[in-house]
């Protein structure tokens, strides 16, 4: 009878404290370490590179990543759910030819936008076609849009580098902040990642993506439309990718056919980074979105000191490398070390 | 249990307080941070001069920079040297802003393409810094060093070519990068004169592209000789290409039978005209490019010159040069190699 008491007393207690408790349960370790990773890599860039500590850093750093973080987003989210996108690069190109073609013709921006999204619509839904439809594994249909839609590219715009895209749109998406650096496209980029958050961590349908990622079987069993959720995947991922080649080419003024190849495998190096699972069914955006920002800030620390590419390839390597490794070998450290603190307490009892 | 709730609530606590003490240090040096980038420390003393060559791993482009040094050294100035690894468009960009940030003084390109690049240079112009394009030119630069006036490096190929196959037969162009302005302009130049001239009556079948890619370039030039086995010359106006598609042919069927004229580096070349791959080939001296570029430089940020037609300034061993009209100088003529000379030239090395 005490005992129920004593153990009424002790759940109110745990009670005030439990917000907090449950909030840290909730919170992926692995991000948290990611995020202690990425201030430490600020405040070690700031104090030993001179120049890093700037409005400017902050400036040229995010318009440098605003591609690979929107790309990111929407990958992140077909990789949790077991599959992969490898056009994506080159559906920014296939945009920025037609944005090119269609400002080369003389037609407005306003047009050239919306048909460059209009092809990312369409590129998606083939690639969602191939893969929920006609049920090809999202590797290979990628690696084959991969290539068929940079050849699209080349047939639209050819071999012309297209330049002089109208003030008010360059000077938007260029500009930045004068008193922070923040370039002004940082807010819609903000409510993409929002968005994201949204669909994979408070709805409906971003459970069925874990589901999906950890079985098709199961995620079909549990009500879940693999068909309709896998094509909507590579429809937002094509997109996504339109709207990273409308900012890619107003950022750079100048739209080639091979606008942003070979952007994929950075994308997809930077998601396995932020803790998603190749094998589908594990990670986070928030993870996702750090991850970009630390590769970012590690590569422009790089860059800043004039270190060459090659030993920046290196390093990216070995953090991915390591981002799949380490945790296996926590995992391992951790059963050792729980094993033999009960064998100590199993001992200790007797 | 409570004891193992309240272990976790003391580690989270803990790591609650390292993570705001991270993101309150990294924030507050962020913000503590100059309002503008602050000149790097001794930039009074030496002038600092940086190079971004197209691309490196290019012995083309090593060889111009090796000029570069010793103008730079000549002159007292700080000679550094950035570049991608590839020759895509937005590849220079990180890299202009490197120099942007880290107050450069003098920046010397050559330009993947003429507007990619413009926004990030016209950033350092506006920080004061003084822009030369060299070997390919932009629209953003206060000097254009060219090696060769354009015309004449078009001439004298198809000199060459004549001279080998006469005016008639079937004939190829196999170019760097399909955006490449030095590039195109020669080919510009080449097909003009074509057109023009009745002697010149070939028919241009193809123009491919090895990206200044040696694998690439060398697939290329199979893929030529394959979809056009009548082809009786090949025009490559790049040393990558010209090296390629000369050991191609050196190995092959076609060996003799096919003419191949264009822009190598006679160490690369010297083999070719010794087996009779190549009868003659034409180019310039390309560390005079890069010794110019630093005389220039120098002459630009000391007030010297403004860039303006008609102003004269002195460049050390090569004498005194005349800037024409829109910012062009001409470094030199164009050389022409052949198995009488070619021996002369081991000097242009790499």
């Amino acid at each position: 009878m005490s005992n129920s008491k004593v153990e009424v007393v002790n759940e109110n207690k745990l009670d005030k404290g439990s917000f907090f408790a449950k909030a840290w349960e909730r919170v992926n370790k692995r991000d948290l370490f990611l995020l202690l990773a990425l201030f430490g890599v600020i405040i070690l860039n700031s104090i030993s590179i001179p120049n890093f500590s700037s409005i400017t850093t902050v400036g040229f750093l995010l318009m440098d990543v605003i591609p690979i973080l929107l790309l990111a987003l929407t990958t992140a989210l077909i990789i949790i759910s077991a599959e992969i996108d490898l056009s994506i690069a080159s559906i920014v190109g296939l945009s920025a030819a037609t944005i090119g073609s269609i400002i080369q013709r003389g037609d407005d921006m306003l047009i050239a936008a919306g048909a460059a999204l209009l092809v990312g619509l369409i590129a998606g839904a083939f690639n969602g076609f191939l893969v929920a439809y006609v049920g090809l594994p999202s590797l290979a249909a990628t690696i084959g849009t991969l290539a068929l839609y940079r050849g699209l590219a080349l047939v639209v715009i050819g071999d012309a580098s297209v330049g002089n895209f109208p003030e008010e749109w360059t000077s938007f998406v260029q500009g930045r902040s004068e008193l922070t650096g923040i370039p002004f496209v940082i807010p819609v980029v903000i409510v993409m990642i929002v968005w994201a958050i949204i669909v994979l961590h408070a709805s409906p349908l971003g459970r069925g993506l874990y589901a999906l990622g950890y079985s098709k079987e199961a995620a079909k069993f549990v009500g879940v439309n693999v068909e309709w959720t896998k094509f909507v995947l590579f429809v937002a991922s094509g997109l996504m990718a339109s709207i990273a080649g409308l900012y890619w080419v107003l950022r750079y003024g100048s739209a080639r056919s091979d606008s942003a190849a070979g952007l994929e495998l950075t994308v997809i190096a930077a998601v396995l980074l932020g803790g998603v699972s190749i094998f589908g069914g594990r990670g986070t955006i928030p993870g996702v979105v750090v991850s970009v920002m630390l590769i970012a800030v590690v590569t422009y620390g790089f860059r800043l000191q004039r270190i060459s590419d090659v030993i920046l390839v290196i390093i990216t390597g070995l953090l991915l490398i390591a981002s799949v490794v380490g945790p296996n070998i926590y995992q391992k450290i951790r059963e050792k070390l729980d094993s033999s603190s009960r064998n100590k307490k199993a001992s200790s009892v007797q | 249990m409570s004891r193992a709730s309240r272990q976790r609530k003391l580690s989270f606590k803990r790591a609650f307080s390292v993570i705001a003490l991270s993101a309150a240090v990294s924030l507050t040096l962020g913000a503590c941070a100059s309002g503008t980038p602050e000149a790097p420390e001794g930039s009074a003393d030496a002038l600092s001069i940086t190079y971004i060559p197209k691309n490196l791993n290019n012995p083309y482009t090593t060889v111009q920079l090796k000029g570069g040094k010793e103008g730079a050294a000549e002159l007292g100035m700080t000679y550094l040297e950035v570049g991608a690894l590839d020759a895509a468009a937005d590849s220079q960009v990180p890299f202009i802003q490197t120099e942007v940030q880290n107050g450069t003084k003098i920046i010397v390109i050559a330009a993947n393409d003429p507007t990619a690049v413009c926004p990030a240079l016209e950033e350092a112009r506006a920080g004061g810094a003084k822009v030369i394009t060299f070997d390919s030119d932009a629209e953003c630069r206060d000097l254009f060093i060219n090696q060769v006036d354009e015309k004449e490096v078009a001439l004298g190929q198809l000199r060459q070519l004549f001279d080998q196959i006469g005016g008639k037969g079937e004939i190829a162009i196999l170019s760097a990068t399909a955006n490449a302005p030095n590039q195109n302009s020669w080919i510009k130049a080449m097909r003009e004169e074509i057109a023009s001239n009745p002697d010149y009556e070939w028919d241009v079948v193809a123009e491919v592209y090895g990206d200044d890619d040696d694998a690439k370039s060398f697939q290329e030039a199979q893929g030529l000789m394959q979809a056009h086995p009548n082809l009786k010359g090949i025009i490559s106006p790049t040393t990558v290409g010209i090296a390629a598609t000369a050991r191609y042919l050196s190995t092959s069927e076609y060996k003799g039978k096919v003419a191949l004229v264009g822009l190598g580096l006679p160490p690369q070349m010297k083999e070719f005209i010794k087996d009779g791959t190549v009868t003659a080939f034409a180019l310039w001296d390309p560390s005079d490019v890069g010794y110019l570029a630093a005389h220039a430089g120098k002459a630009l940020a000391d007030g010297t010159i403004t860039g303006a037609a008609g102003e004269t300034f002195t460049a050390g061993r090569l004498g005194s040069y005349t800037i024409g009209e829109n910012g062009r100088i001409i470094v030199g003529p164009l050389l022409e190699f052949n198995a009488e000379n070619i021996d002369q030239y081991d000097y242009i090395t790499f």
